[in-house]
Order: structure tokens, then C-alpha cells, then sequence
């Protein structure tokens, strides 16, 4: 039997194996891959660092553990790069699922970066709705969220004071997994309210924002966990994502090998002429 | 009468949300946002009626013991558990150390991850079998897919960082994704856009009404 | 920054304005005399009046904490208001000039906006703005629309606050019946709307039906019921991940009610699990509707609709176990989906069904694709029903959505070359606010 058909008869067991090792080795071995910001990052970073310092940004965060690989090291990095400029942040979820895990991060990169709950910045929670629920945000924000997180009411927070909708704030930073995410803040809020918007989403919604981004519809946009590495690499810090790199380097090099053995096989079984 | 009535409504509805998209005035905008926070309240309702179904089909396989029922009997008791303890620990259910996170960060929050985890496995095992260069579209897939994988992980750059920048891996990649990727994503979006706008079209013009009640 | 201009001398709402009624002369003698009474209108036909500030009339400076030796900055001028345009009457664009001091370092922090029903007060703070700022929008919640304000400007500093000695006002914040900016999107959607039902016409009127091109994913739905039949085992029809607002839902449900028909007739036990409530009430209609329209009432199974969990992996691990246990010979993915598509169509080829998707959400399509025997691409879903029923009513509306592509395609043609050659007006004209 040549090489080729045992390519063709694999079990796809060996190839979930094989994955497997591929990708749980440089989490033990870092291989310390350099990486090379590309320009989206860039700009996601530049539209962070040219914000005035204490700005007040909107963060949507709309995703929920599945996502937590690719989105937790955006979600964290960009805390820490706006507390570090001052920001007074305001977070929201759109998303069902992830109100309780992002609340875990913004409470830890809060504590790390000695912010104080309800004056440097709010957790206002999850809203059901999708689209529905950014529109209003477009009304009235303390309407919409007239408690936080945690139950008190958003009016006496020092935070909120002065906050309308989206026109108080300089930057809206969407990062989300799916629906409602990023798109649909395109669509429904940046045509009506000319907030300016970055984006931070998974490698596989990535391709559909590129035209946003081309329109400048979104000002900078981190795709995946690669893009979520760029903006580590940025910022100078190695985080999740820059440990996952290595790993993704791997899996991805595996994949494409096993586009080339399947191709290999079928033209051996070609050009042997067997069916 | 029982199809006049719900096509009026979806038509009264439809036409004047897309109104609002036009006229600023208060007339208009200030019923618009009413709807739409309606349609909120009754999205969040309506969960209790499929958790009303989702409890009868499972009780009714369990009690005839149909194929599988013990995994029914742990999806109910899954359910019943969660919410009871989520109704006992009140408006701060999502507080550190209840019970409700204790569920939410050992049983939610893992399943989920592994499900998607599955995704990396599955991803390979369909490369392998399905990626067969057999005509010109499927060779520019394979081509594109190749040089997009190696261009978005630093082991591309590596690997062809003696070349000049604009021939590097990463930077053909990023050109994949800004031209002709950004061409092809384009079209889909505007024929999908217009195929929405001819569905909603139809639906609110009552042209498609199977949406209602089957009989005539 | 807003661009702000004189109010109420250009916009053709001198009308408006003259419903708020106060001389000029009431007005002055107001700014010197204690607090009006609240409410107090201009006079009819009257425009905005702003007082130039003079030194007899500038306020003395707030000096409350002030730090010592600081003199108090000199009082910015000339507050002008513009409504904002093309909205619910809920905003108000002002600017005003800088005061003198702001070019002396530690002069000046920043400005105090202040509005009122009348022109004496009593006094809201409405906005605060850092130095170098010289316009804002007021648009809090307290702003009603066509009341009669009056707005002042006062200027902050370390050494106190000095208010402006002009007063600006009355100022209506006023709806307008129509967004301006939104012109575009008004055009291209009637004509989108005249080419359908152009065409929905004329296919009924010749009771023909349009030619629409053979789509192979919709033609291999009935081959693929048809195989279920042969070997026995049910459809599986997985209606997307998404609830009923997203038209893939509804239009994954038109096209259930279809195929129910068809397993119907085939008598195949069909299995529908939906993930939202709403859309699991339609999709029992759907499918007691398609039995009905075969003649096999007595053949619909309730229980074949079920409610699996809007929780997307959820939904999907209940799906992957009813393609393990009671092995579907055709799963058919019509709707909405996201990460979950390689999981269920990976899964689904390891059962070895023949398997039918369609999504207009692209990131997808590529997972179909490689997975799936037949896939509907973008707006192949939305023309399934169309396609399946053949109704001329139906198929007339894709006609009317493929012209509108035709001058979709056109405009894009313009644009680009008005922009190569610098003409950026339609550009301007599709851009909307």
C-alpha cells in the first residue's frame, strides 16, 4: 500500500491526535515566535493612544466563554491601555452568557490597575434585545441601563455623570464573538450617531468587517487571537494570546500539510486510475 | 378574518418601523421606540414557553423510558436545579462565591469552551478530506486557504523572512483579505442585504403569508 | 465639532421662533432685574437676541475657592445657537469665542454651559467643556422640544468663574418631519420597492412563471427527502440559530413548510429542533401546515418540533446527538448560523447523510462548502421559497431584486469613476447620518 492511500484510509483519529500534541506542546515549550503587527492592529491601537486622557469610551463587550481565547486577551489588554490613559470606561453585554465573565475581567484588570468601581468605570451589565437594545443606547443610556451590574442605580455613580448616549462618549470599542456584535453596531449606531468604533472580534467574523474597516466605518480592528497577539506585542506585553500564537504557528501548518497529503493522494489515486 | 387581522398588523408595523427610519418627529419616533422596547419585553418572555415545552417533551420520554431517558431525566434536573437556585440567591445570583457562579464557572463556562474547542479538530479533519484540488475554483480555494493560514501566524513570517516585504507570506495574506476578499464579502453582503429587503418585502406586504396559521 | 451658526435666521424657522414672544426691550431689562418668572416667551415674529457684553453689564466673577493672587478669567462672548438638524427636537448646537485669556497660560480651564427658561434665570449647568473648546451640543434629557430657552456661557478658571455678559436666547429645539441626509436610502429604496412589485404584477397579470436559473441546493432538497425515504430514516431540518428578527429564521421557516410537505407525501418522519421560542411556535405551524397541504393531517407528529436551548452550543450537542442516535439520512441547514456550522456539518458527514445548507451569513459559507454536499449561498436562501413554490407572485420578486443588483452594480460603476476623476458628489449624496 503506498503512502498515499494510507494518506486516504487515515482514521481521522491520528489527525485529532496529532492536533492535539501540536497544539498542547508550545504551551508547555514556548517557541517565542516573533510577531509583526498588521495594520488594522496598528490602527486600533493609534485610535486607544489618541484618545485625550480621561475620555470617556463605551466598551461593548459581547462574548462569552466559547470565545474566551481569542477575546479575553483583546478585552483585557484594552482595559489596561485605557486606564492607562485615564479613561473613565463604561462597559455593557449585548451578548447572553457573558455577563458574568466579563464582569470577572474588567474586575480584574480593574483591581490590577487600582481603578475605583462606579468612578473610573462601570460594569452596566447584560440587556436583552440585540439591535433593539443599541438603538436605545442611542435614546438615552441611563434609560436603558438604569441599574449596573451590580444594582445600583447608574444615576448616582460618578462615572455616568453627564452621560446621555452615544455622543458622550469619544470611542466606542466593540468586542464580540458573533451576534449582536460589531456588525450590527455598524449598521444601526455609526451611521446615526458618528461614534467612532474599533473592533476587536474571532478570526472567523474577521474577514466579513473588512470592508468597514476599508470604508473607515471602523477605525482599527483586532481579528482573532492573532490579532489579539499583534496588539500584546504593541503594548509590549506577552499575554494569553502571545502564548497562543505559538501553538496556532503549529496547527496551522499542520492544517495546510494536510491539504497538501489529501491532494497528493487523490492525484496518486489518479494517476493510478482507481476510482 | 383569522389571516386579515395578523397581515394588517404585520403590514401597519412594518411600514411604519420603516418610517421611522426617515422621520425624525416625535409622532413617529416616540411609538417607534416604544416597539422596540416591546419587542425586548416580549423576546425575554417568551422563554418561558419554550422552557414549558423543553420540560414536557423531556418528562413525557422519561416517563415512557424511551431510548436515552436518563440523559433527559439530568437535562431537567440540570434545569430545574439552575434556575431554583438562581430564583433563591435573588438579584445578586452573579456575585462571587453563589452557587449560581459556581454552576456559570465549572459546569457553563467549560462545556462550552470544549464544544468549541471541538472546532480546531474538526477543522483539520475537514482539510484533510475536503480540500481536493479538482478544477481552476477549487485550486484558488486551496491556494488562498494555504497562504491566509501561513500569513496570520508569526511562523509564516519566519519562514519566508528573507523575502522581500511586499512577496512575505503575511503580507500577500493581508492583501488576500483587503482585495479580493473584501470584493467577494462585499457582493454576498448586498445580495444578502437585498434578498432580506425582498423577504421582509414580501412579509410585510402579506405577498408571503405561509408564515400564519397552515389552514386556508 | 458642530457647525453653529446665528440661529433662526437661515433655516426657515422663523415661524417656530415667533411662537416664543419677548421684545428686545424686555429682554434687557430682564438681564438687569432679578430672576423672571419661568416660561417667559419672546415675542412672535421676534429673532434670537444676544446682547453684546459690555463692561457695565458683565457679571462679577465667582471667586468661591479661587486660588489666591489669580485673577478671575475674562468672560467668553458672542453664544450662538443653531437647532440641530434632522432630529426629534431634542438637541441644540451652540459656540461661542474663546475668552481673551485663554492664550495666557493658567488662565483659563474651560467653560460652563448654562440654560434657563428665562433670561434672568434660574441657571442649569447643561454641559462642561475644557479650554480650547468653543462649541458643544446640548442634547440632555432635559431639553424638551419647542420650549423657549436661554443659554449662557461662563468661563472657569483657577482664579473663579466670570458668566459671559450676553445672554442668547430664545432658543427651540424643534422636530423635523423628515431626515435630510437620508435621501439616498429614500430613493434607491422605492425604486427597489417599484422593481418587485413591477414584476410581481406582471408575473400575475401573464400567470406565468418568471425564468429563474436552476439553483442545484434547492433541487437537492427533495433528492435528499427522497433518499431519507428510501433508506427509511427521518430529515433532520435544522431552521439556524437565530430568533424570529432575522429574516434567514423566517425565511428558513417559509422554506420548512415546504419540505414538511414533501415528507408528508413521502411519509419520513421529519425532526425540527429550533433554539428560540417564537420561532419554535412557527415552525410546529409551519410543519402542521405543510401535512395539512399534502392531505396527511393525521401524520403530524407534535413532537416532532422541539425546543433544544437558544444557547448555541447547547443547541448544537442536542443536534450532533440526535445525528448519532437516530441517524437522519438528510439534514438540510437552512437559516442563520455561526460557529457551530463545521460542528454540525463535520458531525453530519461522519453519520453519512447527504446534507443541504444555506446561510447568507458569509464567514460560514466556507464550512459548508467544504462539508456539505450542496450549499445555498447569501441570497440562494431567500430565494429557495420563491423557487420551491413557484409562484409567480413569488418569483417576480427575485426578478425586481435582480434588477435592483443591475443598478447597484451601475452606481458602483459611477462612483468609482466620479471619484477617480474628483467628483465626490454622489459619494456625499450616499452618505447618510
Amino acid at each position: 500500500m503506498s503512502l498515499a492511500s494510507s494518506f486516504e484510509r487515515l482514521d481521522r483519529r491520528w489527525i485529532f491526535a496529532i492536533t492535539g500534541v501540536l497544539v498542547l506542546l508550545p504551551l508547555l515549550w514556548p517557541l517565542n515566535l516573533p510577531l509583526e503587527p498588521s495594520p488594522p492592529v496598528r490602527a486600533y491601537h493609534a485610535a486607544i493612544a489618541a484618545l485625550p486622557p480621561g475620555s470617556r469610551v463605551l466598551v461593548s463587550a459581547d462574548f462569552d466563554p466559547a470565545s474566551r481565547p481569542e477575546l479575553e486577551p483583546m478585552a483585557r489588554t484594552t482595559l489596561r491601555q485605557l486606564f492607562e490613559k485615564d479613561c473613565k470606561v463604561v462597559v455593557v453585554v449585548l451578548y447572553q452568557g457573558g455577563a458574568r465573565f466579563v464582569d470577572e475581567i474588567v474586575q480584574d484588570v480593574a483591581r490590577e490597575r487600582r481603578r475605583r468601581d462606579g468612578v473610573d468605570y462601570v460594569n452596566l451589565g447584560y440587556k436583552a434585545g440585540d439591535e433593539a437594545v443599541m438603538v436605545l443606547m442611542g435614546q438615552s443610556i441611563p434609560n436603558t441601563f438604569p441599574r449596573d451590574h451590580r444594582g445600583r442605580e447608574v444615576g448616582t455613580l460618578p462615572v455616568m455623570s453627564g452621560v446621555q448616549n452615544y455622543s458622550s462618549f469619544a470611542l466606542l470599542v466593540s468586542i464580540s464573538t458573533g451576534y449582536p456584535g460589531t456588525k450590527e453596531y455598524v449598521q444601526q449606531v455609526q451611521g446615526r450617531f458618528h461614534i467612532p468604533i474599533i473592533a476587536g472580534v474571532t478570526a472567523v467574523t474577521a474577514p466579513t468587517l473588512y470592508p468597514y474597516l476599508q470604508t473607515g466605518q471602523l477605525l482599527g480592528m483586532l481579528g482573532g487571537m492573532a490579532g489579539a497577539a499583534e496588539y500584546e506585542d504593541l503594548r509590549y506585553e506577552r499575554g494569553m494570546a502571545s502564548r497562543g500564537m505559538d501553538a496556532q504557528s503549529l496547527a496551522h501548518l499542520f492544517i495546510a500539510l494536510c491539504i497538501v497529503l489529501g491532494n497528493l493522494a487523490q492525484w496518486e489515486r489518479r494517476r493510478k486510475g482507481t476510482p | 378574518m383569522k389571516r386579515e387581522i395578523p397581515l394588517f398588523v404585520t403590514a401597519a408595523v412594518g411600514l411604519f418601523m420603516i418610517l421611522s427610519f426617515f422621520v425624525p418627529h416625535q409622532v413617529v419616533s416616540v411609538p417607534a421606540d416604544f416597539l422596540q422596547q416591546c419587542a425586548i419585553i416580549v423576546v425575554a418572555f417568551g422563554i418561558v414557553l419554550g422552557g414549558a415545552n423543553l420540560l414536557r417533551v423531556n418528562l413525557e420520554a422519561v416517563a415512557r423510558r424511551e431510548s436515552g431517558w436518563p440523559y433527559k431525566l439530568v437535562l431537567v434536573a440540570g434545569l430545574i436545579v439552575t434556575v431554583v437556585i438562581g430564583l433563591v440567591e435573588g438579584r445578586d445570583f452573579q456575585a462571587t462565591g453563589t452557587r449560581s457562579t459556581w454552576i456559570y464557572d465549572q459546569v457553563y463556562s467549560s462545556m462550552t469552551a470544549a464544544m468549541f474547542a471541538l472546532l480546531a479538530f474538526y477543522i483539520a479533519s475537514a482539510a484533510f478530506r475536503a480540500f481536493r484540488i479538482r478544477t481552476v475554483e477549487a485550486a484558488l480555494l486551496a491556494v488562498a486557504a494555504f497562504l491566509v493560514m501561513m500569513g496570520r501566524v508569526p511562523l509564516g513570517g519566519v519562514l519566508t523572512a528573507g523575502l522581500p516585504a511586499p512577496f512575505r507570506v503575511e503580507s500577500v495574506a493581508q492583501w488576500i483579505m483587503d482585495v479580493p476578499q473584501n470584493a467577494a464579502n462585499r457582493a454576498i453582503l448586498i445580495g444578502a442585504a437585498l434578498g432580506v429587503m425582498a423577504t421582509g418585502l414580501r412579509v410585510i406586504l402579506g405577498i408571503e403569508r405561509s408564515y400564519l396559521s397552515g389552514e386556508d | 465639532m458642530p457647525h453653529v451658526e446665528h440661529g433662526g435666521a437661515d433655516d426657515g424657522r422663523d415661524g417656530v421662533l415667533g411662537r416664543a414672544g419677548l421684545t428686545a426691550t424686555g429682554l434687557l431689562v430682564a438681564l438687569l432685574a432679578p430672576p423672571a418668572h419661568p416660561g417667559t416667551t419672546a415675542m412672535a415674529g421676534a429673532p434670537p437676541i444676544v446682547i453684546p457684553d459690555t463692561a457695565a453689564r458683565a457679571a462679577a466673577p465667582d471667586t468661591t475657592g479661587a486660588v489666591p493672587g489669580v485673577p478671575a478669567p475674562r468672560p467668553a462672548r458672542g453664544l450662538v445657537w443653531k437647532d440641530v438638524p434632522d432630529d426629534a427636537g431634542r438637541a441644540v448646537d451652540l459656540a461661542w469665542e474663546a475668552s481673551p485669556d485663554e492664550g495666557v497660560a493658567g488662565r483659563v480651564d474651560g467653560y460652563r454651559l448654562l440654560r434657563s427658561e428665562s433670561p434672568g434665570g434660574p441657571w442649569t449647568v447643561v454641559d462642561s467643556v475644557a479650554a480650547g473648546v468653543t462649541a458643544c451640543r446640548d442634547e440632555s434629557g432635559s431639553l424638551q422640544r419647542d420650549v423657549a430657552y436661554f443659554y449662557r456661557v461662563d468661563t472657569r478658571g483657577p482664579g473663579g468663574v466670570t458668566p459671559a455678559g450676553s445672554v442668547t436666547g430664545p432658543v427651540l429645539a424643534t422636530s423635523q418631519w423628515f431626515n435630510h441626509t437620508r435621501w439616498s436610502v429614500l430613493v434607491l429604496t422605492m425604486l427597489f420597492f417599484a422593481f418587485v412589485l413591477f414584476f410581481i404584477q406582471s408575473a400575475q397579470g401573464e400567470g406565468k412563471k418568471p425564468f429563474v436559473r436552476r439553483i442545484p441546493g434547492i433541487d437537492a432538497i427533495e433528492e435528499a427527502i427522497g433518499r431519507a425515504t428510501e433508506m427509511g430514516r427521518p430529515v433532520l431540518y435544522v431552521p439556524g440559530v437565530q430568533d424570529i428578527e432575522d429574516m434567514q429564521t423566517v425565511q428558513s421557516l417559509i422554506i420548512l413548510e415546504s419540505v414538511a410537505k414533501t415528507t408528508a407525501r413521502y411519509e419520513t418522519p421529519l425532526k425540527v429542533p429550533v433554539t428560540y421560542p417564537i420561532p419554535f411556535t412557527i415552525a410546529q405551524e409551519m410543519v402542521k401546515g405543510g401535512y395539512l397541504h399534502a392531505g396527511r393531517p393525521e401524520q403530524y407528529d407534535p413532537d416532532s418540533v422541539t425546543f433544544v436551548s437558544p444557547e448555541q452550543f447547547a443547541y448544537v450537542a442536542a443536534i450532533t446527538g440526535v445525528m448519532m442516535r437516530d441517524k437522519p439520512a438528510a439534514h438540510i441547514f437552512l437559516g442563520a448560523f455561526f460557529a457551530e456550522s463545521l460542528l454540525l456539518a463535520e458531525a453530519g458527514f461522519e453519520s453519512g447523510a447527504i446534507q443541504v445548507a444555506g446561510t447568507a451569513n458569509a464567514d460560514q459559507l466556507p464550512f459548508f462548502v467544504v462539508a456539505c454536499d450542496y450549499t445555498l449561498i447569501g441570497e440562494e436562501l431567500f430565494a429557495a421559497s420563491a423557487y420551491l413554490s413557484g409562484e409567480p407572485k413569488l418569483v417576480g420578486s427575485l426578478k425586481g431584486a435582480d434588477l435592483m443588483k443591475i443598478a447597484i452594480i451601475l452606481l458602483v460603476l459611477a462612483g468609482c469613476v466620479l471619484e477617480t476623476f474628483g467628483q465626490h458628489g454622489l459619494t456625499r449624496w450616499l452618505a447618510t447620518q
